[in-house]
């Protein structure tokens, strides 16, 4: 395998190659460092990767080979370089989210999914770099500086999962991980023309995934194609007894299923795919209004029959996600108190002193922001007006989503984003940043799988078109991607 | 108006340590006294990504206290978040559950000091986990944190304000202190911290049905120390009322060495704790099935067991409530009762030789040296009259020592009664002739001497002679002479 060939190798390809041993671990992980090194992954160009040890990394490639026979070395990622959100447990390599208020911390355990993952062979070479403790969307509110886009480095790459968009957009690695929480792996996996999937709430064990925003939180997978998504996502996928959350229920082969789906004319046969008039508004870019109508008409050539229907309170899905993310999350970082791990800065007298001084420059203002935010939702008097009456509409977003799937709708199909990867600096309003996840906090919410795939170009910006399903209908999610990316051809790109 | 024509209303949190191999949320050991941070592990340090997963024995555990004090065990119960923080708090909340606990509404019925009954309300049993310790005097100038006590399960159970007296105080806690040593859910240790108790008190004159303003008395260590402290916070309270001056709603810290109550510097009353859901766990889920299951199962508890002890064993009440103190007790008294064949002698020498000697060693009933079995083996010696009551004693502290069976003792140690004729009248003669005056006056027909000379002759035989058949012999001494 030569470095320039690398770019353009999925995992499925890579860890074929390794197991017949026409190449070898060691080879990828060289090529995957060099091809950073081409792209300019680093802090003072792109700025992808934040944290990645080479020698460590071949070190483990190593090991690897020598296991050849072995499980890990027979794995479906057998020798498939990885990189990974900085909000993920490693071992080796820091878990900093991003933030100065974890600089130089090392995790001593591993995340769950990171184990399966290496379980199959996968080599984890880069922790990528991501919006502070994962609160954004585009990248910008990372303590190191914004990630640029490698389709455009003028933009953003979207986020918060930003750095590890960037690192499989760039070829250098073919699946990497991010988190979502209201879509922060498919918005970059749309503004960076990849495949992102979040799976189904419980699907994929949050173990090892340092919690924004707990009841919303899930590992999730990018790829240059949907192949490799279904694939990582499938090795990652399964009950946890470590997540109470994490669900125990089957998990069907994603990718059985495509090999015979390009054998028949109208593999889309007896598909019926929503498309919800709540996300095609009035105002929605004309580039994606277009592509995405492309996209539709592909389905309906792929056999599918397509029809309008409504979630009446998608709306609501912003307001609602930015009342119970902050409350969650307010709870959630109160761990990071300076005492046992990551920043202290002692206070000029005792105890109250140190938790400003600490959480006041470990944090940065959007971090600030939303953990203020949430205290207040969650305070005495406020409790009802705010989170509970935010949960009661969650519950409706939910079954708006119910009753689509229920009323014979298999996948439903719609924008990923509003608009296509925006200019670094562009947007300073938080409000304005924030609505660059409607179309998405809506299946965090419902903890429904979706995903988003590339549908094509609009002035040269990778436009995502997205794919939602019922609870654990993942298989139902896949085929349709599937079937409409070799629909698509190269005009996904284009 | 004096003191007399106020009453005192108090309410009571508990919080009760379960035991429990694991921790609530994670595998790590509860062992009391291990050297500092060594039982904990990424959930109970609070390491990013770190997720709690609920120990199912905790459960348990809390369900069967629950059933005990006759609440209702809730099918569907939440946990929640209750956020502060604090040092020894790793995670800046505590998981807890708040407004779906466990279970509500139950009773504990106490006796108060003139005998009477009286139920006080439980208001709720929740669980939750305890925090670490933060320890102020191990180093100068700084707090140590050691987190081996963060994530040890806990319940805590809350009375109505039905409690009227530092009395009444100190009852409904040695009663829950029992029930819960019965269920074996706990080691309700005060010294150790296994059992925990803040007191909510408030005065009102008598006759008034609305309640005063409540001050939440904390930092007591023995039961004792409870009532102590409340009967200093109502006299304050009272103090201040009848100087028309309010009582401030406040916490207080109970110094046991001075004897008084101080007010606590942090402001308890201004905490918002923002308790929402515990996102991490779902809702907890009791199948009603296995919940009627722990109610058939649970042990049999002390009123209970009081109830069936005098129907049994035909014992007073005052030595049951001292035989029934700990079921450990309990246990032994009745294994005796069963084999001996006889509750009062049981009960007798439990009350007396075992708690004696129990006392004097320093040991617990469960570690005591003397089986129930071999108790009882020597109450049936003393009852077939083969061994004196005074040598049976000799013979108990020797079983307390070496644990070997009564039997073989008064064989080795010659405590066996003597009533062969042959060597009862040796002994008679050598005390006969040890007393000659005595024994002159006794054989001219002086018959109240009898009594002085089988002293004698008991003191001569080292207690083995039996005392019916020198009686008998001393008597036809007598007869033979007339």
């Amino acid at each position: 395998m030569s470095t320039a060939d690398f770019p353009s190798l999925t995992a499925g390809m890579i860890a074929a190659r390794v197991r017949e041993g026409t190449t070898t671990p060691a080879d990828v992980v060289r090529a995957s460092f060099a091809r950073a090194r081409g792209v300019g992954a680093g802090r003072d160009e792109l700025n992808i990767i934040l944290w990645s040890d080479e020698k460590a990394a071949l070190a483990e490639a190593e090991t690897l080979s020598t296991q050849i026979g072995g499980a890990a070395a027979g794995g479906v990622l057998a020798g498939v370089p990885i990189a990974v959100k900085d909000n993920i447990a490693t071992l080796r390599l820091p878990t900093t989210c991003a933030s100065k208020i974890l600089a130089g911390y090392v995790s001593p355990y591993e995340a769950t999914a990171i184990t399966r993952l290496r379980e199959e062979g996968a080599i984890i070479v880069a922790k990528t770099n991501m919006d502070e403790f994962a609160m954004g969307s585009s990248t910008e509110n990372s303590a190191y500086g914004p990630t640029r886009n490698p389709v455009d480095i003028r933009r953003v790459p979207g986020g918060s999962s930003g750095g590890s968009a960037a690192a499989v957009a760039s070829g250098i690695v073919p699946i990497a991980l991010g988190s979502e929480t209201g879509g922060s792996v498919r918005q970059p996996a749309a503004f960076c023309g990849i495949v992102g999937v979040k799976p189904t709430y419980g699907r994929v064990s949050r173990f090892g995934l340092v919690a924004f925003a707990s009841s919303l939180d899930h590992i999730s997978a990018f790829g240059r194609n949907v192949d490799d998504a279904a694939l990582a996502t499938e090795v990652m996928a399964g009950p946890d007894p470590r997540d109470s959350t994490s669900a125990d229920v089957p998990i069907p082969s994603y990718r059985e299923q495509f090999v015979s789906l390009l054998t028949v004319p109208n593999p889309l046969d007896g598909v019926t795919v929503g498309v919800p008039r709540e996300y095609f508004p009035e105002n929605l870019d004309e580039g994606i209004k277009r592509l995405c109508d492309r996209a539709l008409d592909h389905l309906r050539k792929l056999g599918a029959s397509v029809k309008e229907v409504s979630l009446p309170h998608t709306s609501l899905a912003i307001p609602v996600y930015y009342i119970i993310a902050p409350a969650e999350a307010s709870s959630n970082l109160a761990r990071f108190d300076g005492v046992r791990y990551g920043l202290r800065i002692e206070g000029n007298d005792g105890l109250r002193e140190m938790y400003e001084a600490t959480r006041s420059a470990g944090f940065g203002p959007e971090v600030t922001r939303r953990i203020l935010l949430g205290t207040y939702v969650l305070s005495a008097g406020y409790y009802d007006a705010y989170y509970r009456k935010a949960q009661a509409v969650r519950s409706l977003i939910t079954r708006d989503f119910t009753n689509a799937f229920s009323s014979g709708v298999d996948v439903l199909f719609t924008p990923t984003t509003p608009t296509p990867a925006f200019q670094i600096g562009s947007i300073s309003d938080p409000y304005e940043m924030y609505l660059s996840d409607i179309f998405t906090a809506t299946a965090n919410l419902a903890g429904i799988p979706a995903m988003s795939m590339p549908v094509g170009r609009s002035n040269d910006l990778p436009v995502g078109g997205q794919i939602m399903a019922d609870h654990f209908a993942e298989p139902k999610m896949f085929r349709v991607a599937y079937a409409l990316e070799q629909s698509l051809g190269e005009d996904a790109h284009r | 108006m004096s003191a007399d024509a106020y009453e005192m209303v108090v309410g009571l949190e508990v919080h009760v340590q379960l035991r429990t191999k694991s921790k609530a949320f994670c595998g790590c050991s509860t062992d009391f006294g291990a050297p500092p941070n060594t039982n904990t592990c990424p959930v109970c340090l609070a390491l990013p990504g770190a997720l709690p997963v609920l120990n199912a024995q905790a459960v348990t555990l809390a369900t069967k206290a629950a059933i005990a004090l006759g609440c209702a065990v809730h099918s569907t119960s939440i946990f929640a978040r209750k956020n502060y923080f604090y040092p020894d708090l790793p995670k800046g909340y505590q998981i807890s559950q708040y407004d779906r606990p466990l279970a509500t509404g139950g009773h504990l019925p106490i006796t108060t000091a003139n005998g009477d009954e009286r139920q006080i309300g439980i208001t709720r049993l929740h669980m939750e986990e305890d925090a670490g310790k933060s320890v102020h005097d191990r180093y100068a100038g700084v707090t140590a944190i050691d987190l081996n006590r963060a994530g040890v399960p806990l319940i805590e159970i809350v009375s109505e304000p039905d409690i009227r007296s530092a009395a009444e105080a100190g009852a409904y806690l040695r009663t829950l202190r029992q029930i819960l040593q019965y269920l074996d859910v706990s080691d309700v240790s005060m010294e150790e911290g296994s059992l925990r108790v803040d007191a909510n008190v408030s005065a009102r004159k008598k006759g008034d049905s609305k309640l005063g303003t409540k001050t939440e008395v904390k930092n007591m260590n023995s039961f004792s120390g409870v009532e102590r402290a409340l009967t200093f916070e109502f006299a304050r309270q009272v103090e201040l009322l009848e100087r028309g001056v309010q009582v401030e709603q406040q916490t207080l810290l109970w110094d046991a060495a001075k004897g008084e109550a101080r007010i606590s510097r942090t402001k308890e009353g201004s905490h918002d704790y923002r308790y929402f859901p515990e996102p991490d766990l779902r809702p907890l889920i009791l199948d009603r099935e296995w919940i009627s299951g722990l109610e058939s199962n649970v042990a049999e508890l002390p009123a209970a067991r009081k109830k069936r002890f005098a129907a049994d064993y035909q014992i007073g009440a005052e030595d049951i409530e001292k035989i029934t103190a700990s079921p450990a007790l309990a246990d032994y008294f009745e294994s005796v009762a069963r084999a001996a064949g006889d509750g009062k002698a049981a009960a007798n020498w439990v009350m007396g030789e075992v708690q004696a000697t129990l006392n004097s060693r320093g040991v617990g009933i469960t570690q005591f040296a003397v089986r129930p079995a071999d108790l009882a083996q020597l109450l049936n010696m003393i009852r077939d009259e083969l061994i004196s009551h005074a040598a049976a004693k000799r013979v108990f502290a020797l079983m307390a020592e070496n644990g070997k069976p009564p039997a073989q003792i008064a064989h080795e140690e010659g405590l066996l009664k003597v009533g062969d004729d042959a060597a009862l009248t040796t002994w008679i003669e050598e005390a006969l002739a040890e007393h000659p005056e005595e024994a002159k006056r006794f054989l001219s027909g002086e018959r109240k001497l009898q009594g002085v000379l089988i002293g004698f002759i008991m003191k001569k035989s080292g207690g083995r002679a039996d005392p019916k058949r020198v009686n008998q012999l001393l008597a036809s001494k007598i007869n033979s002479v007339t």
